[in-house]
């Protein structure tokens, strides 16, 4: 029973984003016949439903396909939102007006993405994750600072190296539609660390693409900031 | 796997399956075909390939949009690489971001050129642009205000067209990876510009509040839409019971566009 109304929510989570083109829904459908083994794994994730609203330090499985991808950002959106809450409930020494309006501006952002992926994931969302601060000085400047632009430019690689393993084209769109939001963020505190390099040859390759990384590596780096495990192991690759 | 029950299946979801291919012996051979030269663990791809160009997602489409992703490309290259030659446009301070900014959409050009003969295609030619839009903006080479004005609006345009394609560009993942990637230097170039006008006193924050210019009147289709608080059906104003405003809502998530409304913000730009 639990698969089946797993499987309900996700064809009311598809039918929800917006599709007008017929060729489209004809692909879901196929996409229906084919992602039978990835519908049971969904039915398994989504066991842990009943903690959605709570945090957790053990381990929590990202899942499989699409909704692994969109859990993934999820997670990341978790720590951002987390991470500048803090900032904003207390600034760091001296923080200039303009300076606190523009980190309180990416707090709304980042709360924004994080419920948005929770309410779209409904049922099959993971858990909150246990944040891990401990080596964020949120008094200085400095730290704060180096931590939101390590975050940025970590978000940004993370949905560019993402999209090539999402299969839906409406939800490409919405990380589309977030990932270039990180950037905008990534440059602003890049500019506020140092004017002018919002895009400096230490993000920007000899071709002048921006960074893109896999989901193990992404999450490689982020664990230092996470005491919960988070289970890739499902992801697409 | 059982392939006469799968296309059982499929002809019952989409009774015209087989027009799609030329029968359905076609289909069965062309699937039996894939199957007998690939690895198992391999078939959904072959089928996915198989569907897609079925289902019209071609090269071509693929070559169409770098194609335009060029033209948009050139368009920057040559604004950029005017502005910074100009003498007197823009303050010592500025000169090295532009400059950047300037580097990255020539490499774009450089890139995109390349990524097109690759895939045995043919690059489009530069267009003759007229950066003055046809009188809208004379003095964008002499007057610094006028010019910032254009580089954030082409720069918020390039986010907009990059993310209107990238569903385009799914038939192939490494080009697909490569639009994201320029994709979000598009995004900092645009914040950082945006900032700077804030500095100067423009009303304008490094992201886009509603569907506001940032008090660029001409420019307010490259802004339209962008007041979009819904996303796949849910409501981000105050969503959840947070306190997230109207504004915050539409900053969070930046909207497409299509190509269709890109060529209409540029053409007043080409001769």
């Amino acid at each position: 029973m639990e698969i089946i109304k797993a499987t309900n929510k996700e064809a009311t989570l598809a039918d929800e984003i917006t599709q007008k083109q017929l060729s489209r829904r004809r692909f879901m459908r196929y996409a229906g016949i084919f992602g039978a083994t990835a519908t049971v794994a969904l039915g398994a994730t989504a066991c842990h439903k009943d903690k959605s609203d709570t945090t957790t330090s053990g381990t929590v499985d990202l899942g499989s396909g699409d909704i692994g991808i969109l859990n993934y950002a999820y997670a990341l959106e978790q720590l951002e939102a987390a991470f500048y809450i803090k900032v904003s409930d207390s600034p760091y020494s001296n923080i200039s007006s303009a300076e606190k309006s523009y980190l309180a501006d990416i707090r709304d952002h980042e709360i924004a993405h994080r419920e948005f992926f929770k309410a779209a994931l409904g049922s099959k969302a993971i858990p909150g994750l246990e944040v891990n601060f401990s080596s964020i000085d949120f008094t200085s400047r400095d730290s704060v600072l180096a931590t939101a632009k390590a975050f940025e430019d970590l978000g940004v690689s993370a949905y560019n190296g993402a999209g090539r393993l999402i299969t839906d084209p409406n939800y490409l769109v919405l990380a589309g539609k977030i990932v270039s939001v990180e950037a905008r963020h990534a440059a602003l505190i890049r500019d506020l660390i140092s004017e002018g390099t919002f895009a400096d040859n230490t993000v920007i390759d000899m071709n002048g693409l921006d960074k893109s990384r896999t989901p193990s590596e992404v999450l490689a780096i982020a664990a230092t900031y996470v005491k919960t495990t988070i289970n890739a192991s499902n992801l697409p690759k | 796997m059982n392939l006469l029950n799968i296309f059982q299946q499929i002809e019952e979801t989409d009774p015209e399956v087989y027009d799609r291919f030329n029968d359905r012996r076609d289909a069965i051979k062309k699937f039996s075909g894939f199957a007998g030269k690939v690895a198992l663990a391999s078939i959904p791809l072959a089928l996915g390939s198989m569907f897609k160009s079925a289902y019209g997602q071609t090269t071509t489409s693929v070559l169409d949009v770098l194609n335009f992703a060029l033209t948009l490309e050139y368009l920057e290259a040559e604004f950029y690489t005017t502005a910074v030659a100009a003498s007197g446009l823009i303050p010592a301070a500025q000169v090295s971001s532009f400059t950047t900014i300037r580097d990255h959409e020539n490499e774009h050009v450089a890139f995109l050129k390349s990524a097109i003969t690759a895939a045995g295609g043919m690059p489009v030619a530069k267009p003759t642009f007229d950066f003055t839009a046809k009188g809208n903006f004379n003095d964008v080479f002499t007057n610094y205000t006028t010019f910032l004005a254009v580089s954030q609006a082409f720069e918020d345009t390039g986010v907009r067209a990059y993310k209107g394609q990238a569903g385009n560009l799914m038939s192939n993942k490494d080009v697909l990876t490569a639009a994201l990637d320029i994709h979000s230097v598009e995004a900092r170039h645009a914040s950082h510009v945006r900032k700077t006008r804030q500095a100067a006193g423009a009303s304008v924050k490094p992201w886009i509040t509603g569907k506001d210019t940032g008090g660029i009147p001409p420019a307010q289709a490259v802004y339209d839409g962008e007041d979009n608080t819904m996303q796949a059906g849910v409501q981000i104003t105050n969503i959840n019971g947070m306190s997230i405003s109207a504004n915050a809502a539409s900053e969070a998530f930046d909207e497409p566009l299509s190509k269709d409304q890109v060529l209409a913000i540029v053409s007043p730009f080409i001769s």
